[in-house]
């Protein structure tokens, strides 16, 4: 039987992403040379609400950009299943740029890495740095988060699922037992 | 969702479901031929051999460069410096070149049917790059795809498709696809040009181009194929030009908001007015654009991954 459990609320969103707006402004010293890129589907609406709190703060808009990168995953060759392919927007150049990185849920790095690789051949840009909701540990590879709004551990069976209004019509981190 | 299929041998074979996921994988994949970097890793180790019996340079250059970005290995085998003018047959050189473990074939041929053949007697992905008069699955694809980027849809549209019906395999296909796809066929050329039975497709014939644009979204003009004929079907081809050239003055019996396709290789001033075909009308160059798109996105969903 699956057992749901809300591990975090519309407000608890709220609060990390404001939080990780202001640890990225303090870390890069200001908006000078930065950029959002969110991760296809998962990243996308996070990093537009992040923009969002950074113009807020700062009186800057940040560029943003959308990143698919199902054609750099290292699972195509062993998966069946075959994910439809989103389209990938990055309206400016990423030469010199520090790129903040957003997903929802950081888990065993590989979609991090396939990520580093897509943003690599768009451009050098000056650094990568990664914000995430959700940081549920079982690392694979040698990736971690420069900001995260919440460390959840987790065991494998279980899965954590990060629900958005712009989605899903609901705020909130879920977390289940995939157990039958 | 993924593609069930092992093959791409015609739009005949594909669902309406089929075909739009195509096109919309094949939309994701435009961007990646503007990048600095024009290569995604997804086909590494991946091999794919194009296997033309006949001339081309579209179809075979964009299948090459598809496969590239893509990070595959492409080999490129033309029928007239192969084992072929030693007189190997297609059935032992398909036999030679799965021994060799590509993972998908493209094939050209004069042949109808040759690419049926083929898949069925190897266990590589095979792609229909046109097979005689019969089909042309690709092109058929990415002018779907060009008219769906320009008009927002397919259905509803009117689409004319000018030149010899008889002989061309871009217009089955493209009857086939849009027909599927909702859109309203009409089909012209001079009557001995135009296939007995065409009317059972579920188009509209016409003899006669000015009655054919009349009003129309789309006009797909066809080459005259003059390799392709034996015998001389019409008197000469300004005779042929007088008749069904599309110009400045016909094309005003169009929509406003036309918009120009053709294959490729233009006859200009035969089937098509030079300031036509490179007038604000054409969208000619878009179909190549977007024919290494499609491309990709058949390459990625058939042989992207495991099988």
């Amino acid at each position: 039987m699956e057992q749901k459990k809300v591990v975090m609320d519309a407000d608890g969103i709220d609060r990390s992403l404001t939080r990780i707006a202001y640890e990225i402004l303090e870390k890069n010293k200001g908006t000078d040379e930065l950029c959002l890129v969110g991760i296809r589907t998962g990243g996308v609406f996070l990093a537009e609400r992040l923009k969002k709190k950074l113009t807020k703060i700062e009186g800057v808009d940040l560029p943003i950009g959308i990143l698919d990168i199902t054609l750099y995953r290292d699972d195509l060759r062993l998966t069946n299943k075959k994910p439809l392919l989103g389209k990938t927007d990055i309206p400016f150049s990423l030469d010199n740029r520090k790129v903040v990185l957003v997903d929802d849920v950081l888990f065993t790095g590989r979609t991090i890495r396939a990520a580093m690789d897509a943003l690599i051949d768009f451009g050098r840009p000056k650094l990568i740095q990664l914000a995430v909701l959700i940081d549920r540990g079982h690392r694979e590879l040698p990736i971690r988060a420069d900001f995260v709004g919440r460390n959840l551990p987790s065991s494998l069976w279980e899965s954590v699922v990060v629900k958005l209004m712009e989605k899903n019509g609901v705020d909130e981190v879920v977390i289940q037992d995939d157990n039958q | 969702m993924k593609l069930t299929k092992k093959d791409i041998l015609g739009i005949k074979d594909l669902s309406v479901d089929e075909i739009n996921l195509i096109l919309d994988t094949a939309e994701s994949f435009i961007e990646v031929s503007t990048r600095e970097i024009k290569k995604v890793p997804t086909l590494r180790g991946k091999a794919v051999v194009n296997l033309f019996f006949e001339a081309s340079t579209r179809t075979r250059t964009s299948f090459e460069i598809a496969g590239k970005r893509l990070s595959a290995d492409t080999i490129n085998i033309s029928a007239t410096t192969s084992s072929v003018v030693k007189g190997e047959t297609l059935i032992d050189t398909a036999r030679n070149l799965e021994a060799m473990n590509p993972d998908a074939i493209v094939i050209r041929h004069s042949a109808a049917g040759a690419p049926h053949m083929l898949a069925r007697m190897v266990k590589q992905s095979i792609i229909n790059a046109g097979d005689g008069a019969h089909e042309h699955p690709t092109q058929a694809l990415l002018d779907m795809m060009t008219i769906r980027e320009k008009k927002g849809k397919i259905s509803g549209l009117k689409v004319a498709i000018v030149g010899d019906i008889a002989h061309s395999r871009v217009a089955r296909s493209n009857i086939y696809g849009l027909t599927k796809m909702g859109a309203h066929v009409i089909v012209a050329g001079p009557a001995m040009m135009i296939p007995r039975d065409v009317g059972r497709m579920g188009v509209t014939v016409h003899n006669n181009l000015e009655e054919a644009i009349k009003d129309v979204d789309i006009i797909m003009m066809l080459r005259i194929q003059l390799e392709r004929q034996q015998q001389k079907i019409f008197p000469s081809l300004r005779e042929y030009s007088n008749f069904f050239c599309l110009n400045r003055q016909n094309i005003k019996l169009a929509k406003e908001d036309v918009l120009v396709m053709h294959p490729g290789p233009i006859n200009r001033g035969i089937e098509i007015a030079p300031d036509i075909a490179d007038g604000p009308y054409s969208i000619i160059l878009d179909q190549v654009t977007n024919g290494v798109a499609v491309r990709m996105a058949l390459l990625y969903l058939l042989i992207g991954g495991q099988r």
